[in-house]
């Protein structure tokens, strides 16, 4: 084994990040290492590359015991990482760029600017690549400078090379270049642990596949003897039990009036043809792996990206936004998959971070009427069950359960037709998740059209009247309440519908 | 497959805006000179071009250190402080030979730059802060030093030398500029310490990864700009006759200017030395100009106009550059 | 991928509680040793003549401070105040003295000369704002700008010249008293107050907070972000342009090259020392005139025990890393 990492645990502040996580990597084998956000493939890595140190747990390496303290010494072993967003200077010419920190000299010290551009070139040339090594990285594709962080990795005389989503940003054409790439290094001898979600993918270039779940390796065995709806079952556990409270509305979803309905929509590469439709009072599940495009689409519904094709519609007017004012103005409220980036204001109260949004229509001569706030936030923490000492605590000090409730409630106070709730119990315990489940469904039963997109299957499962299924970037099928069953949703998302 | 490549690896970003302003900053210098060469008599004449070379090297010096600073995505606003103090340093220093001058001036704009990069790289303290900061505390120690006057040199040791005579019939304060931007120039494009100071400003984080020494870099770059502010203020004092705690106001806004109108993104990662140069003499060419103009009478245009011009040339490239900037992003 | 919480290990925790003491107090308790030691040492502190000067002195940069303190919460800055001082301290006594307008009235002049050159330099503030919310130019290179050729601008429209004037209604805001007080002081007094109101109590407040607490989630919230920040610049213009019409006032004398000369400084220590993050999201108008008397009372303590002027700066360059350095540990 090149590297075999045992029994690897760490936690963050008490919080377990990983419990006993194991990983082997063969000589020249490529290792496909998947998971939902949050399962710790993130931190297995920083931990085998020396960002982060490990609570426990042994790491070997070429046949020895190792301990990396920073990413200098993992890379001086031999572990390169090619990050997602790729880590080149975008400025420097693709010669510098691989070498980088190892420059070859002339006897006095200075660069030795024709062995660069003539090494570079003749590296690149081993992957087919035949481009002019002055010239900044910025000005190549993403694939091309994907295939430069390679070949830097390869004049760094790397064992193992971890790839973190690199075919994220990339087309087909380029995939398949990449792809190449990866049986060239294959072919030297060199492993690579290939972090990615697209499935198809999985299965032709690699050779293993390690399965994370909640800080734990779940499965891990050879590509060719794990089927696809296995993998995706592994993926996304299993927690139906906690759920099974949450009642389904009886009535029939497909004659209540169309809310918002999303037709063709595409913008960038992440977003590319994604139909979907809300009617009033029912909860529209968006389902699909991590890099499907749910999340873009909900942030061009809400105009925080541009509609580059296709239509959106609310209540059959044809609507487009440009700054998610205009939303919310027409009654649609975004509650964001990452609170801490998107969501809070962490140094502002609970009250003030509720009625954000509702402030415009708070205020008597451009004063804040505090008895109103007052009174719409006391109504919304009862309401909502929100743990806190006082609408006053900043709301960093809250849980993300609570946190999660506050931001729930700074839409449905300002009284909105649709909410689009993207990951509504990511970071939340199990006992916090039903309850905000049974909160949407209660109001929805109340009217409310809530588009929410989930990576938890027993959650859609749960509470979902319809799910949309996007893959790539596209719609690929719908489930409706009648079809919905863990299988159905299994199948679809690994792409076995059509 | 192979043309699959040749595609791919088409450059899809058509010009970059660097060269783009470095192009614009020659081409706005040579109109300028060209100008001035038809309108006024002795624009071209030696000692209209030998005192400007004389004068406006200092700016230069302290231009070169700026275009470095900048290029690390930092900023340097103490440059002209240090140079005060430098130049009373440098003053009080000068009766004991020309060169315990130089090197004591040089000296206090190494220790200041130094401070500055310990602050920056240490206390994790903004680049702005901190040379602000310093700016305030170098005319503090200026001042208290030169006893709120300015300080005369001694005109016995040579020291005068440096600042007022010429070499090979070249001002010298022309030459010391000179050799820093060659040095500059060179160690910026040909030595791997200098293609660094690049790949930091680039994106630090990036940089760290690629196992670059960032503190150790961002540190000296400050102490360059400090020592070279220092040997700016040694020039000062000594072309002048008299260190000069209340002088460089401004300065820091010359150089900012300077590097800016050259090219240099303020968001660091880019930068020419030698377009750093071509800013500085346009700058200083503008000035020189209104001189011209105010000589012929036609208008009267007060020196004061230079700052309102300097705003706006800076106010052009850097809309220009935020313009291109999106333009690039959105690619 | 995941971002993961890397929160302090508990180590650490003694020294941030220090840090955080240190920020939330530490300016208070500077304040009060600063009093106590001069109550001490200096010679005739307690007097109305010492509280007269020190008031006077402080009130212009309190003023134009508050207005950086609205622009450091919302995570920018403004370089240019100083510069806007000297524009607005210019145009006044060329109004009054009617060279500007075709006006005879006296009485309208003395009026215009305190609306015009306000509205001049609101409009110059407007300019900061479109450079940094439509071209996304950093507000430091943004505001260097201005704070270049503001100062030029005023220059030229002066040729250099000094503007000497006697003025009494002009010169009332300056050296008028209403009972007793100082009316610059009054203006100081009424502006905090407004500011800290603003903050507290008004929509465009909040979200000032909100959008220099997190600007993507202050979008997300339909808080028009290109706006507040035009507001806030359009504010600091506006105090600057009132502090300079101040300054000149108390000159009996507008001196363009002068006026506001290295206020953005003062300015920026103030809201330092008064313990708002120079990162945004919080805006202690309250802190900020405590962070200006702070200052202020260093210099006097100083001056007054025979410490040269220059020494004080080195000093005020010391408190200004220190302070920024304890705000951002308390932060971390």
């Amino acid at each position: 084994m090149l590297l075999s990492m045992q029994d690897i645990s760490k936690a963050f502040s008490g919080v377990a990040a990983l419990r006993s996580a194991s990983l082997t990597i063969a000589e020249g084998e490529v290792m496909a290492l998947v998971g939902q956000n949050g399962a710790g493939k993130s931190t297995l890595i920083k931990i085998l590359t020396g960002a982060y140190q490990r609570d426990s747990g042994l790491i070997r390496f070429e046949g020895e015991d190792v301990v990396f303290s920073t990413p200098a010494q993992s890379q001086a072993k031999g572990i390169a990482t090619i990050y997602q967003e790729i880590n080149l200077a975008p400025q420097r010419s693709v010669a510098e760029n691989i070498y980088l920190s190892r420059e070859p000299k002339t006897r006095l010290g200075l660069l030795d600017r024709r062995a660069m551009r003539e090494g570079a070139a003749a590296v690149l040339k081993t992957f087919n690549l035949d481009i002019d090594v002055d010239l900044p990285v910025v000005r190549f594709s993403a694939a091309t400078r994907q295939m430069i962080a390679i070949a830097r990795a390869v004049t760094q005389k790397a064992r193992l090379v971890i790839m973190d989503e690199p075919t994220s940003s990339l087309d087909e054409r380029e995939v398949s270049i990449l792809f190449e790439t990866i049986r060239t290094l294959k072919k030297n001898g060199v492993a690579v642990l290939f972090i990615g979600h697209r499935l198809d993918e999985l299965y032709e270039i690699c050779d293993r596949i390690t399965i994370m779940r909640d800080g734990q390796t779940v499965a891990q065995s050879s590509m060719r003897e794990m089927p696809k709806m296995e993998l995706v079952r592994h993926m996304l556990g299993k927690e139906l039990a906690a759920f099974e409270a949450i009642a389904r509305d009886a009535g029939n979803d497909e004659t209540k009036p169309v809310r918002l309905s999303v037709e063709g929509v595409g913008s960038g590469v992440r977003v590319r043809d994604v139909s979907l439709t809300v009617r009033e009072g029912e909860i529209s599940g968006i389902a699909g792996l991590l890099g499907a495009g749910r999340t873009e689409t909900a942030r061009i519904i809400f105009g925080v990206d541009r509609l580059e094709k296709g239509s959106i519609s609310i209540d059959r007017k044809e609507r487009s936004y440009t700054e998610p004012a205009d939303a919310i103005a027409d009654g649609i409220g975004l509650v964001s998959e990452d609170r801490k980036i998107d969501g809070i204001i962490p140094d502002m109260s609970i009250r003030e971070n509720m009625t954000l949004a509702l402030l415009p229509k708070l205020k008597k001569a451009g004063i804040v009427d505090r008895t109103r706030q007052q009174e719409i936030v006391a109504r919304y923490i009862k309401a909502l069950g929100v743990k806190c000492a006082s609408p006053d605590q900043p709301i960093k000090e809250l849980s993300g359960g609570n946190q999660q409730k506050v931001l729930l409630a700074r839409w449905l106070c300002t009284d909105p037709r649709i909410l689009i709730i993207d990951e509504p119990t990511r970071g939340i315990d199990i006992g916090a998740k039903a309850e905000i489940l049974k909160l949407l469904r209660s109001l929805a039963d109340e009217g409310l059209s809530v588009l929410m997109i989930s990576s938890e299957l027993e959650e859609l499962l749960a509470a979902a009247d319809r799910v949309t299924i996007l893959s790539d970037g596209r719609s690929v099928a719908v489930l409706k309440r009648n079809e919905l069953s863990e299988t159905a949703l299994l199948s679809a998302m690994a792409h076995q519908v059509n | 497959m192979t043309s699959m490549l040749k595609i791919l690896s088409r450059p899809f970003v058509a010009k970059s805006s660097g060269d783009l302003a470095r192009l614009g900053v020659i081409v706005a210098l040579a109109g300028l000179i060209l100008f001035g060469a038809l309108r006024y008599d002795n624009f071209l004449s030696p000692f209209n071009i030998l005192s400007f070379l004389r004068y406006n090297s200092m700016f230069a010096l302290i231009a070169l250190g700026m275009a470095f600073v900048i290029i690390t995505g930092g900023i340097d606003l103490s440059v002209g402080g240090v140079a005060a103090m430098a130049s009373v340093v440098a003053a009080y220093l000068s009766p004991y030979g020309w060169l315990p001058g130089l090197a004591g001036g040089m000296a206090a704009g190494l220790i200041a730059g130094s401070i500055n990069g310990i602050i920056i790289t240490r206390m994790r303290i903004q680049p702005f802060i901190a040379t602000l900061a310093m700016m305030l505390a170098a005319y503090g120690t200026a001042l208290l030093l030169a006893n709120n006057q300015s300080v005369s040199v001694s005109y016995d040791t040579g020291f005068t030398t440096i600042g007022q005579d010429d070499f090979l019939g070249f001002p010298i304060p022309a030459w010391i500029a000179i050799l820093a931007y060659v040095l500059g120039w060179v160690f910026l494009e040909r030595h791997p310490a200098g293609r660094h100071v690049l790949a930091i400003g680039d994106g630090e984080a990036t940089a760290n990864l690629m196992g670059l020494k960032v503190e150790k870099t961002l540190f000296a770059v400050y102490a360059l700009s400090g020592l070279l502010a220092g040997l700016a203020g040694v020039i000062l004092a000594s072309q002048f006759g008299a260190g000069q705690p209340t002088e460089g106001v401004g300065w820091e806004l010359f150089a900012i200017a300077s590097v800016v109108v050259g090219g240099t993104l303020l968001t660091g990662g880019s930068g020419s030395v030698g377009a750093t140069l071509a800013g500085a003499l346009l700058l200083a060419m503008v000035f020189n100009i209104l001189n011209f103009e105010n000589g012929l009478g036609w208008i009267s245009l007060s020196a004061y106009w230079q700052s309102v011009i300097r705003g706006a040339f800076l106010l052009i490239v850097v809309v220009l550059q935020a313009k291109l900037m999106n333009k690039t992003e959105a690619n | 991928m995941t971002t993961i919480d890397t929160s302090a290990p508990t180590s650490r925790a003694a020294r941030l509680n220090v840090a955080q003491f240190l920020g939330r107090y530490g300016t208070f308790s500077a304040f009060v040793l600063l009093l106590l030691f001069n109550v001490i040492v200096t010679p005739n502190f307690l007097s109305w003549q010492t509280l007269n000067v020190n008031l006077t002195q402080v009130a212009t940069i309190v003023i134009v401070a508050t207005g950086m303190t609205l622009v450091i919460a919302t995570g920018g800055i403004d370089l240019s105040v100083g510069s806007l001082m000297a524009i607005a301290g210019a145009a006044a006594p060329m109004i009054f003295m009617g060279k500007l307008l075709p006006v005879d009235n006296t009485g309208i002049l003395i009026i215009l000369s305190f609306i015009l050159p306000v509205l001049l330099v609101m409009a110059f503030g407007w300019f900061n704002g479109l450079l940094v919310t439509r071209f996304s130019i950093q507000p430091i290179v943004a505001t260097l700008v201005l704070f270049i050729a503001g100062r030029g601008l005023a220059q030229v429209a002066t040729n250099g010249n000094l503007q000497v004037f006697k003025n009494p209604d002009f010169q009332f805001i300056a050296l008028g008293r209403i009972a007793g007080i100082p009316a610059q002081v009054i203006v100081m007094i009424i502006v905090a107050v407004l500011a800290h109101c603003l903050i507290r109590y008004t929509v465009i407040g909040r979200q000032i907070i909100a959008v220099g607490g997190n600007e993507k989630a202050a979008r997300l919230t339909g808080i028009p972000v290109r706006r507040v920040k035009t507001f806030v610049y359009i504010v600091s213009g506006a105090l600057a342009g009132i502090a300079g019409l101040i300054v000149v006032a108390r000159n009996s004398a507008s001196d363009a090259n002068l006026v506001g000369l290295g206020m953005e400084l003062d300015a920026i220590a103030a809201v330092a020392v008064g313990g708002s993050l120079l990162t945004g999201g919080k805006a202690n108008i309250l802190g900020t005139v405590l962070g200006a008397f702070v200052i202020q009372l260093v210099r006097y303590t100083l001056l007054a025990n025979g410490v040269p002027d220059a020494a004080a700066l080195i000093v005020k360059a010391g408190l200004i890393i220190v302070a920024v350095f304890i705000q951002q540990r308390a932060k971390a």
